[in-house]
């Protein structure tokens, strides 16, 4: 964790040697998180149907389930082993990919394995992969828009508090935070979409065509940015006019800096922090799958994987979707909480 | 020398500049394609119901699926949606297979790689076929008899690639003495007995007892042939080697997938596919609203599930965009079955008060109304299966659409509860409208002093839940909602695993009534003897009629539903025997 420096020796910077402790301890820290969200996980979706009576090699097959396929599905997956020795495989698969084997179908998944779709005859980690891009494609725009945006409706705000433009910027923030966004990308495809054809709305890859490609997702972008511009409009604002009331601003004013600088250089450094901490888990939560969003707009990412995972009862693709999400979440805070110190100089990492 | 805020500018005029003609550009459409409509007109309602619509065998374009589900496999003889079936003719083939006509004549078998029909001889026993000369795979190689035995073979793996139908195996090898071509240690891995390939043209099918539609069997998609040489066993649904006229250029599981013409398939062989369009794409998608506005947009030609329009576009679609849009018969029926092993369902007269105390008409409406829903279905054979009889209605429901209280009550009495009785209804969670037919059910039978629990089950777990009796009985379910459409066009591909005890399964039971009756097991006997399909029909039509008089189903209604086609699709109808769908292998696009 950030260890807030406090007043105390505010300018003092960590040397190298501290922040490179600092990020092993962090790492360190971040392994054994994951390790205890793979057990759990692989617990929910491996061991618990079995208390519950219910074969998991069920939920991989088809109409037929007769006894030979139920077999050879628990042989492939080795769902008679001990859950220790499949949770023991699992992370074998992870370092150095493991074999799954029925007899003389053997299918190879290569590290790092996450699992392997029985129901696609998939390794999970390509899979993943193939669709990471577009979650990601598609968080980055919209984290642009939403920080643009929803920090700069917040600064406003803040600094007319009470004014018309205030009490406007904060109705249509309150209606972002309140409308849900399969609400806001079916009223945005339905106007710009299917009502005036302004753009295609289908995701093509950048690859294919430029254009095309920004068609698709700029729907995406701003019906998910406005959700998120609207929290962080709110959350700046409230930041914002706590800050504005501190003594080192009062200090500032009173140095007879310019308002821009006391704004830009004294108070936004501090408002930024908490913001920036919210967007690291927020980053985080969405590389690990937008699910409404991309089931909304039909993105090929990582959530429309899960909840097609979901509905099929896929668990080894739910399970990498879900490791995938908590990696993600974790490495963004580990980013945040290493950018603290650039931008608080009074935080130091110890 | 330029300012740092000159440079911010610049590079603000440059960003804008740029998102604009992106903005520009895409509102063209961008990589999209661009509509598939144009400014073709569309043929009219129901145009392509039992006839062609826009016919036409003009060759070229790209015809383009749209669908919110991917098949459970793309492997022949491990696929069992009825979509895939009717897709997998792009790209394999069978010994025989249906005629590419509308309506019931789809229903009829035609030679496919097959010169003729099977000569049969040995009272019914022994099928032969003769392959066509010129058959190719899509490396160019020859397609042999060999080939045809060996993908046929492949269903014997079901611990391997688990999940299509095995009736071939059940007919020819009932006793399961071969293993599969993965454990087979003959040579060239073709073991099983029961097909002989004298020669690399010949292929002999010899069946221990005879069964008339074997045939049938055979025009399946797993019928059709794979060479051993190309075997990727489980993972060769993600790429199967082509026998068709067009072969899989890439796919990527719920995602996309596209194919492209086979320059190996000859025309001359194939009597059956037309070939039209140079590529066909599928688009799979998880918003199913989105797919009806796109398909309405014209920028798919139409739904590879062909599961029906979604509430939120049917006043769209029935409304302005009519002309697009067809309404046949499924061949499914979605119905009420009682469980006979709980009580008091064993009572046949509890059953019949059920079926009497029904509002058929609330069910109809809950399940879509007339368009969406079907129509009230009498007894338990859909129209398109010979020796269906939609007159035949032994409980009035056609007369008495909002169920007759007073015949129930007296049912009730003569089963020994005047007052009614308690029972479960099991319905899968993940179908609404099966639940809201539930509802609909629990709700007309309280008139009557029925009074029923609603258990929604995991329908991911139907086979070892509601298709295990054990489990059935423990949980009581009185009444379950469920709907059947035929594997294949007869009365023994359609009724024989609901109501025959010989399919009555510890697992993956679908004899949900748990029926023992002799009687109904020797006309299965009887039926699949004949040699004559009007014969087999009539005898069909007798185990219908028991069936009904035995109160052991209450049938809601005979499926349809409303379907898209985009105003250029040509050469465009349903066809029976892929349940309504069109006949994918004819389609064209203007």
């Amino acid at each position: 964790m950030a260890a807030c420096g406090g007043p105390g020796n505010p300018r003092a910077a960590a040397g190298p040697s501290t922040v490179l402790a600092y990020i092993i301890r962090r790492l360190f820290a971040v392994v054994v998180m994951l390790l205890v969200i793979t057990l759990v996980t692989f617990g929910i979706f491996f061991l618990i149907p079995k208390w519950v009576g219910v074969d998991p090699a069920t939920y991989f097959i088809g109409k037929q389930a007769d006894p030979a396929s139920l077999e050879g599905i628990r042989k492939k997956m080795g769902l008679d082993d001990p859950i220790l020795v499949q949770f023991g495989k699992f992370l074998w698969g992870l370092v150095a990919g493991r074999d799954y084997a029925n007899g003389t179908d053997v299918t190879h998944c290569s590290a790092p394995c996450f699992g392997y779709s029985f129901r696609n005859e998939q390794a999970i980690w390509p899979v993943l992969t193939d669709r990471l891009p577009v979650t990601m494609q598609l968080a980055a725009g919209a984290c642009v828009i939403w920080v643009v945006v929803g920090v700069g409706t917040g600064v406003v705000s803040a600094l007319k508090r009470g004014s018309a433009l205030d009490r406007t910027l904060m109705t249509v923030a309150l209606a972002g935070v309140s409308l849900p966004i399969y609400f806001t990308g079916m009223i945005a495809l339905a106007v710009v979409v299917y009502g005036l054809g302004w753009i295609d709305g289908q995701y093509v890859p950048f690859g294919e065509s430029a254009s095309g490609w920004f068609g698709g997702m700029l729907l995406p972008w701003v019906t998910l940015a406005f959700l998120y511009a609207a929290m962080y409009a709110r959350m700046t604002r409230a930041t914002m006019l706590e800050i504005m009331g501190e003594d080192y601003i009062r200090t500032a004013r009173a140095k007879g800096l310019r308002e821009p600088v006391v704004i830009g250089k004294h108070a936004m450094r501090s408002t930024m922090t908490p913001v920036l901490t919210i967007l690291g888990m927020d980053l985080g939560a969405l590389v690990g799958g937008a699910i409404l969003t991309e089931t909304t707009f039909s993105l090929p990412g990582i959530g429309q994987a899960a909840v097609k995972a979901i509905s099929d009862k896929d668990f080894p693709l739910i399970l990498g979707v879900t490791l995938i999400a908590a990696v993600a979440v974790v490495v963004a805070n580990l980013l945040v909480d290493l950018l603290y110190a650039v931008v608080d100089p009074r935080v130091r990492l110890s | 020398m330029t300012s740092p805020r000159s440079s911010r500018r610049r590079l603000a005029a440059g960003t804008a500049v740029v998102v604009v003609a992106l903005l520009s550009t895409a509102a063209c459409g961008g990589g999209g394609g661009g509509k598939s409509d144009g400014n073709a007109k569309a043929p009219g309602f129901n145009a392509a119901v039992n006839k062609v619509a826009n016919a036409s065998d003009k060759k070229g374009g790209t015809l383009k699926f749209i669908g919110t589900q991917d098949a459970d496999s793309w492997d022949p003889q491990r696929g069992y949606y009825g979509f895939m079936w009717d897709f997998a003719r792009y790209y394999t083939r069978q010994l025989v297979s249906f005629t590419p006509e509308p309506g019931l004549a789809s229903t009829t078998l035609k030679p496919d790689l097959a010169t003729g029909l099977a000569k049969v001889e040995d009272g019914g026993k022994t099928y032969t076929y003769t392959l066509k000369d010129g058959l190719k795979w899509e490396d160019g190689s020859p397609l042999t008899s060999k080939d045809v035995k060996y993908g046929i073979e492949r269903i014997w793996a079901q611990d391997v690639i688990s999940g299509g139908p095995i009736y071939l195996q059940q007919v020819l090898d009932p006793k399961g003495e071969y293993k599969g071509p993965y454990k087979d240690t003959s040579a060239d891995k073709l073991g099983l007995k029961s097909i002989e390939t004298p020669d690399d043209k010949t292929i002999v099918f010899r069946l221990p007892k005879p069964n008339s539609d074997f045939e049938q069997m055979l025009a399946m998609p797993s019928g059709s042939p794979v060479p051993a040489a190309k075997d990727t066993a489980a993972k060769y649904g993600l790429k199967p080697f082509s026998s068709g006229p067009y072969k899989f250029q890439s796919y990527t599981p719920n995602k996309s997938m596209v194919l492209v013409r086979n320059t190996n398939w000859s025309a001359s062989t194939d009597d059956l596919r037309k070939a039209l369009p140079d590529k066909i794409t599928v688009t799979l998608t998880t918003n199913a609203d989105d797919m009806d506005k796109r398909l309405i947009n014209g920028d798919y030609d139409l739904d590879l599930n062909a599961t029906g329009v979604g509430q939120a576009a049917r006043a769209e679609v029935l409304g302005k965009n009519k002309a697009n849009a067809d309404n046949p018969d499924t061949g499914f029926i979605r119905y009420a079955v009682f469980p006979t092993t709980v009580k008091p369902m064993d009572n046949i007269h509890c059953r019949k008060a059920v079926i009497l105390a029904a509002d058929h008409k609330s069910l109809q409406t809950a399940r879509g109304g007339p368009q969406a829903g079907g129509a009230i279905a009498p007894n338990m054979l859909p129209l398109g299966i010979k020796g269906a009889d939609g007159k035949y209605d032994p409980y009035n429901v056609l007369k008495d659409t909002t169920g007759n209280v007073e015949e129930a009550k007296k049912e009730l009495k003569a089963c020994g509860q005047p007052d009614g009785f308690k029972t479960t209804i099991a319905v899968r969670n993940n179908k609404p409208i099966e639940i809201a037919t539930a509802e609909s059910l629990q709700e007309s039978l309280k008139k009557v002093g029925i009074t029923t629990e609603l258990d929604e089950f995991d329908g991911a777990q139907t086979s070892g839940i509601i298709g295990a009796p054990k489990t059935v009985k423990s949980k009581g379910y009185g009444i379950i909602i469920m709907g059947w459409g035929a594997d294949f066009p007869s009365g023994q591909g359609f009724l024989q695993p609901l109501v025959d005890s010989r399919f009555i399964l510890e697992s993956g039971n679908n004899n949900f009534a748990e029926i023992k009756d002799k009687a109904i097991d020797g006309l299965f006997d009887q039926a699949l003897t004949q040699t004559d399909a009007n014969a087999a029909a009539e005898v069909y039509k007798q185990i219908n009629q028991k069936v009904s008089e035995g109160a052991y189903y209450l049938p809601f209604t005979f499926e349809k539903n409303i379907i898209w086609r985009s105003s250029r699709l040509t050469n465009v109808y349903t066809a029976d025997a892929y349940n309504g769908r069109y006949d994918y292998a004819s389609l064209g696009v203007q």
